[in-house]
Parts: structure tokens; sequence; C-alpha cells
């Protein structure tokens, strides 16, 4: 299984998630991340999602996508060809005999403390989802209260938008 | 002019060069009837039993007019009634318009009294669907949603109208009809690869489907087999886009398919495929099927190329547009040992040939053969009586056979042919199963209130035939539930609604009693009596190939 990252330009309306994310369900294929936004275009949204699965199945997918009368354009993104970033918040139990190990993990990730009481400290991280994984494997040897990720959102490196992606 | 909503929309309606539309009123349309009451000098509209056969009847009118078919109904158990129409227009790609009532949008997510979700409920079988929060919205949605039917692979389209905006008024501008969305030819690059696969191939297979329809790209696929001298096979969407006779026309292939056709496709060393998928029912083993042959496939919408079965050269274009500018680059040629090779094929289907005497499927549907008229749209249901009509119906006129093909919907026949006959205004046949018309043959009461002129042939074998044919071959004659044991008199039953109809046991039967179904004025059903353990063959069992295929009962029961 291949993790695919798609980009796709939608009009902002009501409904408009759910028909795009129903095409996915029809194929089977497992979200890992969705994230959903207004753009510079307050008339257009912009649905970042990344899955799992087979490359022929990801480009009927694409296909399929292409087909939506609320679906603009489409961009697929890979490591090489994009900048991509999410967003983590992790509440640890704050705990005397661990603290300053967390704190020590968290400096060495860019975290920043958002939240801090004696009982937990909230953490914030922005960074690729490979490094939040690898800071998360990090505080599982600490005591993890709860977890919110946004999941990724992704621009390609480049000065073309993914409004100049035209489906021929 | 200000207008409320359901003038508008009964008004867009005209505009678009609606002139009948198909339905069922009830609560939360009431307003749109009433403006069609006011409007009836300009638009007709046909009640139905149930709108399941409304909607079948929308989608017939469709398939045999090329315009798009219009269906009405009511909220809640209306729309869902809807929902097997729309999904059999969807999996073989009709244009169709649903116009749903709702309740008023200060009700609507609150469960009100017929209250449903359809636009969430038709979201996976439509193209598309609106939900009109504004009467300002409704005319510009129902133009939208008929460019989006006509438009690139034909479809459904449903519009969910809530009462209160049906009640609503606004200004209304009359419009010029919307037209279809500008086509395209494919890629000049691919077209030109196209041309270099048909100049190389030896062995060419032209295999076309609904899409050759839509696109009414029939003369140019006849130029390029004659240009390359390539024999012609269609899917069941396909048929009656060319005359039965045509000489380089091997019929329907696949799985219940013409032994000569899918022969000549399973030996080919290239298939040119024009608006036509590679349903399973048509490939059988997918990894066994065609094993030599690369595949050519143009067709409107580039999310079937490559789908199924791997294409060298997908074109995603207009068929039509794609075949004009093809054509000139491919290399006149005549292929002799093909020819005689496909000639081989034809005559060892000959051999195959079930000429049995008395009333067997093939008599019977020989005979219905004499009768027809050149323009006259010949519907089915879904099971035996679909295949036998498939293999041994004689067309003429293109859009001439009507027929649930992807989502194969017992119960279409009847509501499709009364939609025939408004849309060639001339009378329409059913050949149906006891079985499936069983189903929906509550619209024989349409067809008698208006006294529209059907011939119902059932192919009345007291099973369910298809299904019972799986059973003796793969389930050990184990006939759980497709014995009916019924006592339905079709005739009397004809004659309770109001219609006429006999019941034959004999081929002699059969044609005199076709002879006064066809002069009847109204509807008539012709219970046409054959045995039950009939087979359709030649058959390809369900995951085999050509090497597995069945041509005869011999050794079988």
């Amino acid at each position: 299984m291949i993790i695919h990252t798609v980009a796709v330009l939608v009009n902002n309306k009501f409904g408009v998630l759910n028909r795009v994310t129903s095409l996915f369900r029809r194929r089977q294929f497992n979200i890992r991340a969705l994230t959903v936004s207004e753009t510079e275009n307050s008339e257009l949204s912009r649905i970042t999602v990344v899955f799992e699965g087979e490359e022929n199945a990801k480009q009927q997918l694409v296909n399929q996508l292409y087909k939506l009368p609320d679906v603009c354009s489409i961009k697929e993104f890979s490591e090489d060809n994009s900048v991509s970033c999410e967003l983590l918040l992790i509440k640890m139990l704050n705990d005397s005999k661990t603290r300053d190990d967390i704190k020590d993990a968290a400096d060495a990730f860019g975290a920043v403390t958002v939240d801090y009481s004696k009982d937990y400290i909230v953490f914030r991280v922005a960074d690729t989802t490979r490094r939040i994984d690898d800071f998360i494997n990090i505080m599982k040897d600490y005591k993890i209260l709860e977890i919110c990720r946004t999941g990724n959102v992704s621009l390609e490196k480049s000065s073309t938008t993914i409004r100049q992606v035209i489906n021929f | 002019m200000l207008l409320p909503g359901s003038d508008i929309l009964v008004k867009t309606l005209i505009d678009e060069g609606c002139d009948t539309v198909f339905g069922y009123p009830g609560g939360q349309i009431l307003n749109v009837y009433d403006s069609l009451y006011t409007h009836q000098d300009k638009i007709n509209h046909v009640l139905a039993a149930h709108e399941q056969g409304a909607a079948h009847a929308a989608d017939g009118y469709a398939r045999t007019t090329g315009k798009v078919g219009v269906v009405i109904s009511t909220s809640g158990p209306g729309a869902t009634n809807l929902v097997t129409g729309i999904a059999t227009a969807y999996l073989d790609s009709i244009p169709l318009v649903a116009i749903c009532g709702n309740v008023p949008t200060t009700q609507i997510g609150s469960d009100s009294f017929q209250e449903i979700d359809i636009t969430g409920v038709t979201l996976p079988i439509t193209k598309h669907n609106y939900f009109v929060s504004r009467v300002e919205d409704l005319a510009d949605t129902i133009r939208d949603a008929f460019r989006l039917a006509k438009s690139g692979r034909p479809g459904p389209v449903l519009i969910d109208v809530p009462k209160d905006v049906q009640i609503a008024e606004c200004e209304y501008e009359p419009s010029e009809p919307v037209g279809k969305e500008p086509c395209y030819a494919a890629k000049d690059s691919r077209i030109e690869e196209a041309a270099e696969h048909i100049n190389a191939c030896k062995r060419p297979f032209i295999y076309f489907g609904g899409g050759l329809i839509s696109a009414a790209a029939q003369e140019e696929m006849l130029e390029l087999a004659d240009k390359i001298d390539a024999p012609i096979g269609c899917s069941l969407m396909g048929l009656s886009a060319i005359p039965t006779a045509h000489p380089r026309f091997l019929g329907m292939q696949g799985m219940h398919g013409h032994y000569a056709s899918s022969m000549a496709m399973h030996k080919a060393d290239l298939i040119i495929s024009l608006g036509v998928r590679f349903n399973d029912r048509v490939t059988g083993n997918r990894s066994k099927f065609a094993v030599g042959a690369k595949i050519i496939h143009i067709d409107v919408d580039g999310s079937e190329l490559s789908k199924t079965v791997s294409a060298v050269c997908g074109l995603r274009g207009d068929v039509k547009m794609t075949l004009q500018k093809l054509i000139p680059l491919v290399k006149e040629c005549k292929k002799p040992d093909w020819a005689d090779n496909v000639a081989l094929f034809r005559k060892q289907e000959e051999g195959y040939l079930d000429n049995r005497v008395g009333l067997t499927p093939r008599q019977a549907i020989l005979t219905l053969n004499k009768h027809l008229g050149d323009n006259t749209a010949v519907c089915t249901d879904v099971g035996q009586h679909q295949m036998w009509s498939a293999q041994t119906l004689c067309f003429k006129t293109p859009r001439r056979f009507v027929s649930s093909g992807g989502l194969g919907t017992m119960g279409f026949g009847l509501g499709a042919a009364i939609g025939a006959a408004y849309g060639t205004g001339e009378r329409s046949v059913l050949v149906t199963g006891d079985g499936s018309f069983g189903m929906n043959l509550n619209e024989l009461a349409t067809a008698v209130r208006y006294n529209v002129p059907i011939v119902v042939l059932i192919m009345n074998n007291g099973v369910l035939g298809m299904v019972r044919q799986w059973q003796t071959l793969f389930y050990n004659k184990h006939y759980s539930n497709t014995v009916l044991q019924r006592k339905t008199d079709f005739t009397a039953l004809a004659k309770a609604f109001g219609a006429d109809g006999e019941a034959v046991s004999t081929v002699q039967e059969l044609d005199d009693a076709l002879g006064r179904a066809f002069d009847s004025n109204g509807p008539y059903v012709v219970d046409c009596r054959i045995d039950k353990d009939e087979f359709v063959l030649p058959m390809l069992p369900p995951g085999g190939s050509m090497d597995d295929i069945i041509t005869s009962l011999e050794g079988l029961k």
C-alpha cells in the first residue's frame, strides 16, 4: 500500500465534503487524515486527504473525483514536489519524576508549551507527519493524556497553484 | 414577471423543450401539480401507478428519443420510490431529471411527515443532485440539471424542491434551452498512437456500447470498420445502434452473447472499443479475457479508461469527433485471413443455433420479429427473456432496444415501454418474463388509462428462469425459491385492468395473437407458455473464459 496525499479544490458549499468523501467510501479507502478550509478565494474550499491505496485504485478515484461538478481541480503531492505540515496538540501528565525528560524531548522537537498546570502540560508541534510521529513515539514512554492532530496540509514547491491544474 | 416557484419550475421545463413528464402527485409537490394543471396545454403529465414506474417511463422516453426524461414525485416515499429508477438510469448513462418535493425549508432536518434526505440517498446514483433553498436559484438549477444530464456521459440528476420554495415568488426570465457542454476529440498524440496500433494489427475487432448511440457515431464506426476490414460486436447497451443484419455485425458478445462475436473478440489482436465498458458480464475472467489482444479504448468518460482491463491506448473524448480525426490516419487494408476466420466462427455459430420446432424461446422471438415495424421500440425486463431478446431480435433503427443493462432491474420493462411509446409516438413492445412482469404490472393501469398501445409478450415458464438456470448448473439443482407456483391468469389480469389479452402455447397461436395484439388500440397481453427448463445459450460461466463456453445442453441437465 502506498500513502497518497491529494488536495481537492472544491466549491465552498454545504454537502460538498460529503460528495468527495463518499467517493473514498465507495472505493473503500480509509482516510488517514483530512483537512478542509476556505482558500484565498472565499468561494472555494481546499480539501487535503491523506489515504492509503494501490496506485490504480488511486488513479480511478482521482478520475471519479474530476467528474463531480463541485470539484474544480486536484493536485497529487509527493515528498519531493511539496512542502507539508501538520499541527499536533499533545496533553502530557505533569509528574515531577518525568517532567525534565519530557521538556528536553519537547525542546529537541521545537514543541511550544501552550498550557501548563501542576497536573498536565500541553505542547504544540507544527511539523511534518513523520516528525510528529517521532515525537509521539518518544512521548509514549511517559503518560499521554490526550492527542489531537489536524492532519496534513500541502503546497506545491513551485510558483504554480492548484487552480492552474487542468484535467486533460 | 413575478411568479411562484412552482410556475417557474413548470415554465423552465417547457423552456427546455420538455413536452411530456411522468410522475405521481403528493402533499409536498402539490404546488407543482397545480402549475402543471394550469400549463396542461403546453406540457403533458402522465400519471403512473407508482413512482418507480414513472421513473422507468421517463427513462424509456429518454432512451428512445435521446432527450432528457423528466419524472416528478412528492417527498419521502415518493422520492424513495424513484431510487431504483434513478439507479437504473445511472448504470446505463441515461439522461434523466428527477424532481422531488420536500417539506418546507424551516422543517428540513426535523424528521417531519414524509421528509427524507433524498439528496443524501441519491448521492451515489446520480451524476449530481441539488437541494434548492431559494426560489431565486430554482430556474437556473433546473437549467444546470438539464445541461449536466445530457452533457458528456449522460446520466440522472435529481432536484429536491422544498414546498416553501414552490410557493415563494421571484422574477422569472424565460430562456433558450440549455445546450450540451462542448465536447472534444481526444488528444491528437493519442489519436496518432491509436492509428499506429490499428495500422499494425492483423485481427481487429470493433466493440461498441451505449456510448456509441449517445455520440451518434454509427456512420464513423462503419467507415472505420470498412477501411480496416474489421468485424463488429457490441455490448447489450449497444444493440440497435446499427442494423442487426449489417454484414459486419456479429451481434452482442459476452456471457450470453453470440458465439461468433465473443469468439472474434477472444481471438482478435486489437480490440477497438467505442463508448463501452468492460463489465464482468462482458469479460468473464479478466485474466483470461482476450489475452492476445491490445485494447484501444475511446470514451467520453476518462474514468472508464483502464478501469477494469488495461488499454494500451486510452482516448478520452467524444467518440464521433475522435473517430473523425482517427479515420484519415488509418490505412485501408483488406484482411482476408481474418475475414475467413470470422466467417468460420459464424458458421460454427449456425451449428449451435437452437433450431427446434415448437414454441421455444427462439421461435417466439423469431415470430415477434415478423410483426415488428422498422421503428418499433422493444423493451425488456431482466432475465432469460432479456437475453433471448438480445440474441434474436432484429433491429433496423437506433434507440429501439430498451433494456436495463447495468443495474439489471426486473420490473423495468412495463414503465419503460410506456415511456418508449410516448417517445416514439408509436406502439411499443415489452418482452418480459412472468417473474419480472409480476414486479411492476400495476403500470398496466397507466397504459389502459392513457390507451398506450403496448404489446406485452410474457415468456411465461412459471419459474425465475435465469436464477434457476444457475441453480441447475452451479447449485446442484437446488431450486430454492425460483419455482413460482402462482396461479396468476395473465389474460384475466389484463382484462381486470381493462386491457385485453390471451394465452398461447403454439407458434401458430402466438403468431395469430401477435397479429391481434399489433392491431389493438391499447395494451394487449400475450401470455406465451414456454418450458421451465429452457436455457439461455451460449453461456460463459461466471469467471470463465471462451475456453469454458457452454454451447449445448448435452450432458448439462
